[in-house]
């Protein structure tokens, strides 16, 4: 049973995103526990992809970095398995692109053929991977993957997006786990403006749709004000870029934590 | 899975959620246009008019001597404006682009000829054009990117990644997902999320509807092979499209292998790929085990692409069409002999096709012939090919 939705019991969430082995393993692990520690309710875990159309500048350094220092797929399954030994209730999500997750074996040998997407939602339930935000798979094109990723119970996250219009009510129907509403156009990164009555438009709409839907906001997201805003018009705020950028600028963990605790109160002053 | 713009298990809309509004636009105008006589009359004026179709069929009579077997005719689109097939797409979409009431084109570019082509209908058409090119092939391609500037375009380097074509289409589709509301992004290729794969080939089988007929008027029969070079696929999908239904006619593309479909250094998508999900389609894709798209190489630029687009993919999985392998130098012979042999100084992406046509026609009827589909013109390549060949020129 997917622990996604634990993720907002507190009323706001607050849920940061860090990229597996940016820079390193190690630290990854270390981070992922201190933001729990923290106060963070659901952890994204970037699995890194050679050419992440979605992604601004910092996000694709990230990635970059990740693959040079030799981090895989089974890797990130591996940060994730240290993260469950000490916190086996915490909610975790991956994100990624749908390549990695179509073309992972597992362990399956050379030469034999494997089912595309079941040897990874095979170690996802394993591991206890609660749920799946696929950058670039939209819900046009989500059933190929939900019919392997319902029968192992994790949550394939759907995204609006501020253009996504009628599109919305097919979206929110039947989604699984929150739904992701991206604050704005492009691609990840930090803004400094947002059109706070697009996002609410947003979330009306998906509210009117389906009432006990969860919503959280993401995409440009950086300060304590703009997440408390952000959590003042959904269930919860999420935040990338804003992390890694602490983390390429040398930010210690105890620095990362700070940093989400104060953001967790932001989402919490929004109540 | 998503039925849209489906060839077999190939194509689809793998894109992010941002863009799948400006994709449905974009299919809705393409419908209504593709539908439109005044739409298709503009257009058509556009292509012979501006941009000098239908282009030769032209009898290599000389070449087909020397070889000795089949009757070897070139598809000219090297004598198109802006010198290669690429005009015909972007006419094509920068009039849907208009009629949507874009103001802006952008536009990825490899080798540059697709970015010039972009370039010279926006100046046409008085619109916005910014061109997204790898670091590396502006430095490869310093010609087209000043021709590029002199029409008006802003050229953006793009150093992420590879920096080469790959890296500029993530960087367009990037752009185009902030600013998608007064841009049209013009992808150069059959391949991308639909409709692009659909679109692009349509715009392009302009080239085998005018070969068809010109064939039928010179020989009274059909081709037994059709040959065309494929990166993305546009001008082989253009090529082949309007000859699948006719069974009797081999359908060839010719991918660049770089220096060996067995190294690491190659581009041979068909011959060393596998399926995967990328750019927006599902279809081939060289790429390592955990689905990482590979750095890929060739000589030419413009088939320096890791991926095909996904109706090659299909049509290589029924066995309509075959893709083979041909090294830099074998497409290097192959472009130096078509200059000797016909005086025709061809890009070295056609050479590709001209490549497999020297390997095959010894072994054909001499009352059968061929096509080639001589995708571009060479100027481009002069001073690279000389320097493949040890001589220190540089443009």
């Amino acid at each position: 049973m997917s622990k996604t939705l634990h993720a907002f019991k507190d009323g706001k969430a607050f849920i940061p995103f860090i990229t597996a082995g940016d820079p390193d393993a190690d630290t990854t692990v270390r981070d992922i526990l201190a933001m729990a520690d923290a106060g963070a309710d659901l952890i994204e875990v970037g699995i890194p992809f050679s050419d992440p159309t979605a992604e601004g500048p910092v996000i694709q350094e990230a990635d970059a970095i990740a693959l040079k220092g030799g981090m895989t797929i089974n890797g990130a399954f591996e940060v994730v398995e240290r993260v469950r030994e000490v916190k086996p209730d915490l909610p975790l999500a991956f994100m990624t692109y749908v390549n990695t997750l179509f073309k992972y074996r597992g362990d399956a040998p050379a030469g034999v053929a494997t089912e595309p997407y079941v040897p990874f939602f095979e170690r996802c339930a394993k591991d206890g991977i609660d749920a799946i935000i696929l950058a670039d798979v939209p819900f046009e094109e989500q059933d190929e993957v939900l019919a392997v990723s319902d029968k192992y119970g994790v949550d394939l996250i759907s995204m609006v997006s501020p253009t996504s219009e009628d599109r919305i009510r097919e979206i929110a129907k039947n989604p699984r786990g929150f739904i992701y509403v991206v604050s704005s156009m492009g691609v990840t990164g930090v803004r400094s403006e947002f059109q706070f009555d697009h996002i609410e438009n947003m979330v009306r709409i998906i509210r009117e749709t389906n009432p006990g839907v969860k919503c959280a906001v993401g995409f440009g997201i950086s300060t304590p004000d703009q997440a408390r805003k952000m959590a003042s018009l959904s269930d919860g705020a999420i935040v990338g870029s804003a992390i890694l950028r602490k983390i390429h600028a040398g930010a210690t963990t105890e620095e990362i934590a700070d940093y989400v605790r104060s953001m967790k109160q932001a989402v919490m002053e929004s109540m | 899975m998503g039925t849209k713009g489906r060839f077999g298990i190939y194509g689809g809309q793998y894109i992010t959620e941002t863009l799948m509004n400006a994709l449905d636009e974009l299919e809705k105008a393409y419908n209504e246009a593709k539908a439109d006589p005044s739409f298709q009359a503009e257009l058509q004026d556009l292509l012979n008019n501006y941009a000098n179709r239908p282009s030769l069929l032209y009898y290599a009579e000389k070449m087909s001597k020397d070889l000795g077997g089949c009757k070897i005719y070139l598809k000219r689109e090297d004598l198109n404006h802006t010198g290669a097939h690429k005009i015909n797409n972007v006419l094509g979409q920068a009039l849907l682009a208009k009629r949507m009431g874009k103001t802006r084109l952008i536009a990825e570019t490899g080798a540059g000829q697709h970015g010039v082509a972009t370039a010279t209908v926006a100046a046409l058409f008085g619109m916005d054009c910014d061109v997204y090119m790898g670091k590396l092939d502006m430095e490869r391609q310093a010609l087209n990117v000043y021709r590029m500037e002199l029409l008006g375009a802003h050229v953006h380097g793009v150093e992420s990644g590879t920096g080469t074509l790959k890296d500029a289409v993530n960087e367009a589709m990037r752009v185009w997902s902030q600013e998608c509301s007064y841009t049209h992004y013009c992808i150069g290729s059959t391949m991308g999320p639909y409709p692009f794969p659909t679109m692009v080939r349509d715009f392009q089988s302009v080239i085998s509807r005018e070969a068809r007929e010109q064939i039928l008027a010179k020989e009274g029969k059909l081709p037994a092979a059709v040959l065309a070079c494929v990166g993305g696929g546009s001008n082989a999908m253009g090529m082949f499209y309007n000859f699948i239904p006719d069974e009797g006619v081999k359908l060839i593309g010719c991918e660049a292998a770089g220096e060996g479909a067995d190294t690491p250094r190659t581009a041979a998508t068909m011959n060393t790929g596998s399926v995967g999900i990328f750019h927006g389609m599902k279809s081939i894709f060289c790429q390592n085990e955990e689905g990482q798209i590979a750095p890929v190489y060739s000589i030419s630029a413009g088939l320096d692409y890791p991926g095909i687009g996904p109706e090659h993919a299909y049509l290589a999985s029924t066995g309509r069409a075959q893709y083979v392998p041909i090294t830099d130098e074998e497409a290097v012979e192959a472009f130096e002999f078509l200059a000797k042999e016909e005086g025709i100084i061809c890009a070295i992406e056609s050479a590709h096709a001209v490549a497999y046509a020297r390997k095959i026609a010894p072994t054909m009827s001499p009352d059968d012939s061929m096509i080639i589909c001589l995708s571009g013109r060479g100027d481009k390549d002069v001073a690279a090919i000389a320097r493949y060949r040890g001589r220190d020129l540089h443009e």
